[in-house]
C-alpha cells in the first residue's frame, strides 16, 4: 500500500522551480532515498511534503497524498505531527533534553505528568539514546554531542508518534561510528515507520534503503529498487552520479 | 620648501590625540559618578530612605520620592512591555518587508527621538487635563510608557532577530502553529534580550524628570493610589537642587538616583553579554 | 483560528508607537498652532515675550536653542569622533568591549544629574576664570556636549566597524598607515553612518531640557558673548508650563509644536541618511 502519493509536484520560490512535475509514490515501511547533487530539488520535496516550503514563501501546484488523502485537506499541524522532519544538522531547542522531546507531544495534547514521563522514556529509547540521557534529563540539550543531538532530534520526533520521517542528510556532520548508530535506529524502526532518506551520501542509500529515486535539476530522473538503481541504472545520468562522475 | 609631517609622526601625533580625548571622556564619567557618591554616600543612612520627607526636603528622608518613582515605573513598565514586545513579534514575524513594517519602524524611530519635554506637554493635556487623570501616578507611568515604548521595541526587535530561523522551523516541523513557536520557543529564547529593553527603559524612567513634572507634580505625601499625585526622586532632586533648598539632601537623592542607574545599566549589561555568548 | 487572531490582535498592538506619535503630533499642534497664528507671525518670531500681555515672541529662545545646540556639537564632535575612532581602529578587542559600555553608561545618567554637576562644578568654575555669572552659554555647552557624546560615539562606532575589512586592507596594502586609512578610507566610506548620528546627537541637545535650565541662566534675551546667561525653547516651556493659562499655555504649546517640527525633521533626515546605504 502506499503510505504516500505524489502527483505532478511543481515547486517554486518566487521565480525560481525547485521541483519539476516530480510523481513518485513512498510505500508503507520502505526506507525510500533520494539521492542527487547539490541543488536538485531533494530538500524542497521534504519541505512540500509536510507544507514547511509555506514558511519560506514559496509555493506547489500538483497533488500530495496522504494515506490517499490530500495533505491539503489535513490540518497543518496534525499533517507535521504525522510527518516527521530531521534536519542536516542537529538543532536542539534551548532548555533540557527532556523539555526538548516533550515540546512536540504537548503541542499537539494535554499529557499527564507521568504519561509525558513515559513518552519522553519510550522516544528515547526507541531513538537509541535513552542509555546515554537516563540520567541526564534536565541537562541542557546543547551540552550532548553532535551524534547524540541528532539522535534527540530523531528521539524527538519519534515522541510524536508520526507515521512517515523524513531525514534531511541527517548524518552529513557526524562521524562514522554516530552515522552508524543513526542507520542502525533507522533500520529498527523500519517495521513500525515509513521512511524518506535524503542523503548526499550515495553509499549511505545503497547500504540502507529499500529504493532510490535519483533527483537533478528539479526532476525525477529514476526511481528504482535500490540494488536495481545502483548495479544497473537506466539512465545515463543516474550512472555518471553513482558513479561519482558529477555532484 | 613647505614643512611636512611624515606619515609616522602624523600616526603618533593623531594615536596620542585620540587617546587623550578618550581619556577625558571616560574621566569625565568616572568623574561625575565619584563626584555625587563622594559627596552623596554620607546621607544614605537607613532613616533617610525610610523617612517622610518634612520641611519641603529639608529634613526627614526620600520615602514618598522612593515609592512614588517605584509605582510610576511599574506603571509604565508593565504598560510598555507588552506594546513594545508585541510591537517586535509582529515587525519580525509576520512582516516581511513592505509598507506596514515601514510605517511602525519610523513610528518608533521618531518617537524615539522626542524629547522629554515634549512628552511632558504631551502627558500634561492628554492625560492630566483632557482624560482628566489629574497630576498622577496613572498619567505619569501613562506618560513614561509612551516615552520608553521605542527602546523596548528596538531591543525586543533585535533580540527575536537575533533567534536562529532553524529554531522556528523546528517548532513548525513538529506541527506547531506560529503562536505556539512565537510564545513556546522565540520569545524565551528572546528573553534575555528583551529584558534588557526592558532594564534600559527602566533606567530612562527612573532617570526622567521633564516628562514626569507635569504629569505627576511633585506632591511630597506618601502616594495611597495610583490617581495620587507623587514626586519621583528625579524631580525631587530637581527641586532641590535648583530651589537651593538643602545641599546635603540634593546630594543624598541623587546618589540614591546615580546607584540605581549604576545597578540597572550592570544588570542590562549582563544580561546582554548572556544573550550574546548565546547566539553570536 | 488562534492564529489568525494572535496576528490581528499584535498588528493592533504594532501601530501602538505610530498612534502615539500621532496622538502627541495632533495635541500638540491643536494647543499650539492656532496662537501663532492669532498672534500673527510678525508677533511670534520677534524678540518680545510677554505671554500675559500678549508679547508672544520666541526669537531669543529660538536663537539660544541654536546657540547652546552649536556648542554642544563643538564639544561633543571632536570627542565623540575622537573616542569612536579610537574604540574602533587603535584598540584591542577587550578595550573595545570594555568601554564601550562605560560610555554606553554616560547616556544612562540622568539629566539632572548633569545639571547639577553644572551648577556645583562647571558654573563656578567659569566664574573663576572667566568672569560674569557663569550660568552661561559655555556652561550649557559643555554640559549638552558631554550628554550627547555616547549618541555620537555609538553611532560612528558602527558605522566604522561596518565599513568592509577589505577596505582597510587595500589601504594597508599599499603602504598607508592607520591614521591615513582612517582619514583617507574609512572616514569617508563610514560618512553617511556618522552623520546620522550627529544629527541625532543634536536633536538630543536641542530638546533637552532640564541640565539646560539649571545652568543656562534663562535670561530673556539674545546672548551678546558665550560668557552670557541665555534661554532656550525647552527651559521656557519647563519654566512656565506650571502656571501658565490660557494664551500663555497655548504660547508654550506653540513653543512645543516649533520644537517638534525641528526633531522630526532632523529625524526623517537621520532616519534617510542611514536607509540610503
Amino acid at each position: 500500500m502506499n503510505k504516500l502519493s505524489i502527483r505532478e509536484l511543481s515547486l517554486y520560490y518566487e521565480k525560481h522551480q525547485a521541483l519539476k512535475k516530480i510523481s513518485l509514490d513512498v510505500e508503507s515501511n520502505e526506507i525510500l532515498a533520494v539521492i542527487g547533487p547539490a541543488s536538485s530539488g531533494k530538500s524542497s520535496l521534504l519541505r512540500a511534503i509536510n507544507r514547511l516550503y509555506e514558511i519560506d514563501y514559496a509555493r506547489i501546484t500538483g497533488e500530495i497524498l496522504l494515506d490517499d488523502k490530500n495533505i491539503f485537506d489535513i490540518p497543518i499541524s496534525e499533517l507535521r505531527r504525522r510527518i516527521g522532519l530531521i534536519f542536516a544538522t542537529p538543532v536542539v531547542l534551548p532548555g533540557s533534553v527532556y523539555k526538548n522531546i516533550a515540546y512536540g507531544p504537548k503541542l499537539h495534547r494535554r499529557l499527564k505528568k507521568s504519561e509525558l514521563d513515559e513518552l519522553v522514556c519510550d522516544a528515547l529509547k526507541a531513538g537509541n539514546l535513552w542509555d546515554e540521557v537516563a540520567d541526564r534529563l534536565d541537562d541542557s540539550a546543547s551540552r550532548l554531542s553532535g551524534g547524540q543531538q541528532q539522535r534527540l532530534c530523531i528521539a524527538r520526533t519519534l515522541a510524536m508518534q508520526p507515521e512517515v520521517i523524513m531525514m534531511d542528510e541527517p548524518c552529513s556532520g557526524l562521524d562514522p561510528i554516530s552515522t552508524a548508530k543513526i542507520e542502525a535506529t533507522m533500520l529498527e524502526l523500519k517495521k513500525d515507520y515509513t521512511f524518506i532518506l535524503v542523503t548526499n551520501n550515495t553509499k549511505q542509500a545503497a547500504r540502507i534503503s529499500d529504493r532510490t529515486a535519483f533527483l537533478y535539476l528539479g526532476e525525477l530522473i529514476e526511481l528504482d529498487k535500490t540494488q536495481k538503481l545502483f548495479t544497473s541504472p537506466a539512465d545515463m545520468k543516474t550512472d555518471d552520479y553513482i558513479r561519482g562522475r558529477f555532484g | 620648501m613647505t614643512f611636512r609631517i611624515g606619515p609616522r609622526t602624523s600616526q603618533i601625533i593623531a594615536y596620542i590625540t585620540l587617546l587623550v580625548m578618550t581619556a577625558i571622556t571616560v574621566i569625565v564619567l568616572f568623574f561625575i559618578i565619584f563626584y555625587i557618591l563622594k559627596n552623596g554616600i554620607g546621607q544614605l543612612t537607613l532613616e533617610f530612605l525610610t523617612d517622610r520627607t518634612r520641611d519641603m526636603g529639608r529634613e526627614g528622608g526620600i520615602l514618598p520620592s522612593i515609592l512614588g518613582t517605584l509605582f510610576i515605573t511599574i506603571f509604565a513598565i508593565l504598560i510598555a512591555t507588552p506594546l513594545g514586545v508585541g510591537s517586535a513579534v509582529y515587525l519580525v514575524e509576520y512582516t516581511k518587508g513592505g509598507f506596514i513594517r515601514r510605517i511602525i519602524s519610523f513610528g518608533a524611530d521618531c518617537l524615539a527621538g522626542v524629547p522629554s519635554i515634549i512628552f511632558g506637554l504631551f502627558g500634561f493635556i492628554f492625560f492630566v487635563i483632557t482624560m482628566n487623570l489629574g497630576w498622577s501616578i496613572l498619567s505619569g507611568g501613562l506618560t513614561l510608557a509612551v516615552m520608553i515604548l521605542p527602546t523596548i521595541i528596538r531591543t525586543s526587535e533585535e533580540a527575536i532577530k537575533a533567534v536562529p530561523y532553524t529554531y522556528r522551523e523546528i517548532s513548525y516541523s513538529l506541527g506547531g502553529g506560529k503562536l505556539d513557536t512565537i510564545v513556546r520557543v522565540v520569545l524565551p529564547s528572546a528573553l534575555p534580550g528583551i529584558l534588557t529593553g526592558v532594564i534600559l527603559g527602566i533606567g530612562r524612567a527612573v532617570g526622567e524628570t521633564a516628562a514626569v513634572i507635569f504629569t505627576a507634580g511633585s506632591s511630597l505625601g506618601l502616594p495611597t493610589s495610583i490617581f495620587s499625585s507623587t514626586r519621583t526622586l528625579a524631580v525631587h532632586f530637581y527641586i532641590l537642587a535648583r530651589e537651593g533648598i538643602s545641599m546635603p539632601k540634593a546630594y543624598g537623592t541623587a546618589a540614591v538616583l546615580i546607584i540605581i542607574i549604576l545597578a540597572i545599566n550592570f544588570i542590562a549589561y549582563r544580561l546582554m553579554h548572556r544573550f550574546i555568548a548565546r547566539y553570536y | 483560528m488562534k492564529d489568525k487572531i494572535a496576528e490581528k490582535l499584535l498588528l493592533f498592538i504594532a501601530f501602538s508607537a505610530i498612534l502615539s506619535l500621532s496622538l502627541i503630533t495632533f495635541f500638540i499642534f491643536q494647543q499650539g498652532i492656532p496662537l501663532i497664528f492669532k498672534a500673527g507671525l510678525g508677533n511670534f518670531f520677534s524678540l518680545r515675550w510677554a505671554p500675559t500681555r500678549g508679547g508672544f515672541g520666541i526669537l531669543s529662545m529660538v536663537v539660544g536653542s541654536l546657540m547652546v545646540t552649536i556648542g554642544a556639537l563643538a564639544v561633543g564632535i571632536p570627542f565623540g569622533l575622537a573616542g569612536a575612532i579610537f574604540l574602533a581602529e587603535f584598540s584591542s578587542s577587550t578595550i573595545q568591549k570594555t568601554l564601550k559600555p562605560v560610555i554606553e553608561l554616560l547616556a544612562g545618567i540622568p539629566s539632572v544629574v548633569f545639571g547639577f554637576i553644572g551648577i556645583v562644578i562647571l558654573v563656578p568654575f567659569i566664574r573663576e576664570i572667566f568672569g560674569g555669572p557663569g550660568f552661561s552659554v559655555l556652561a550649557a555647552s559643555i554640559i549638552l556636549g558631554i550628554m550627547i557624546l555616547p549618541t555620537i560615539v555609538s553611532i560612528s562606532y558602527d558605522a566604522l566597524l561596518a565599513v568592509p575589512k577589505t577596505y582597510r586592507e587595500g589601504s594597508y596594502a599599499l603602504g598607508a598607515t592607520k591614521w591615513q586609512t582612517v582619514v583617507m578610507v574609512l572616514l569617508p566610506a563610514a560618512r553617511s553612518g556618522i552623520v546620522a548620528g550627529i544629527i541625532l546627537g543634536m536633536g538630543r541637545a536641542i530638546g533637552e531640557t532640564m541640565a539646560v535650565i539649571m545652568i543656562a541662566g534663562n535670561a530673556l534675551k539674545i546672548p551678546g558673548s558665550i560668557l552670557d546667561s541665555v534661554r532656550t525653547l525647552t527651559s521656557t516651556i519647563a519654566l512656565e508650563l506650571g502656571y501658565a493659562a490660557g494664551d500663555h499655555r497655548a504660547a508654550l504649546f506653540a513653543c512645543g509644536s516649533i520644537l517638534f517640527l525641528i526633531i522630526i525633521f532632523l529625524n526623517i533626515i537621520a532616519t534617510r541618511i542611514t536607509n540610503r546605504k
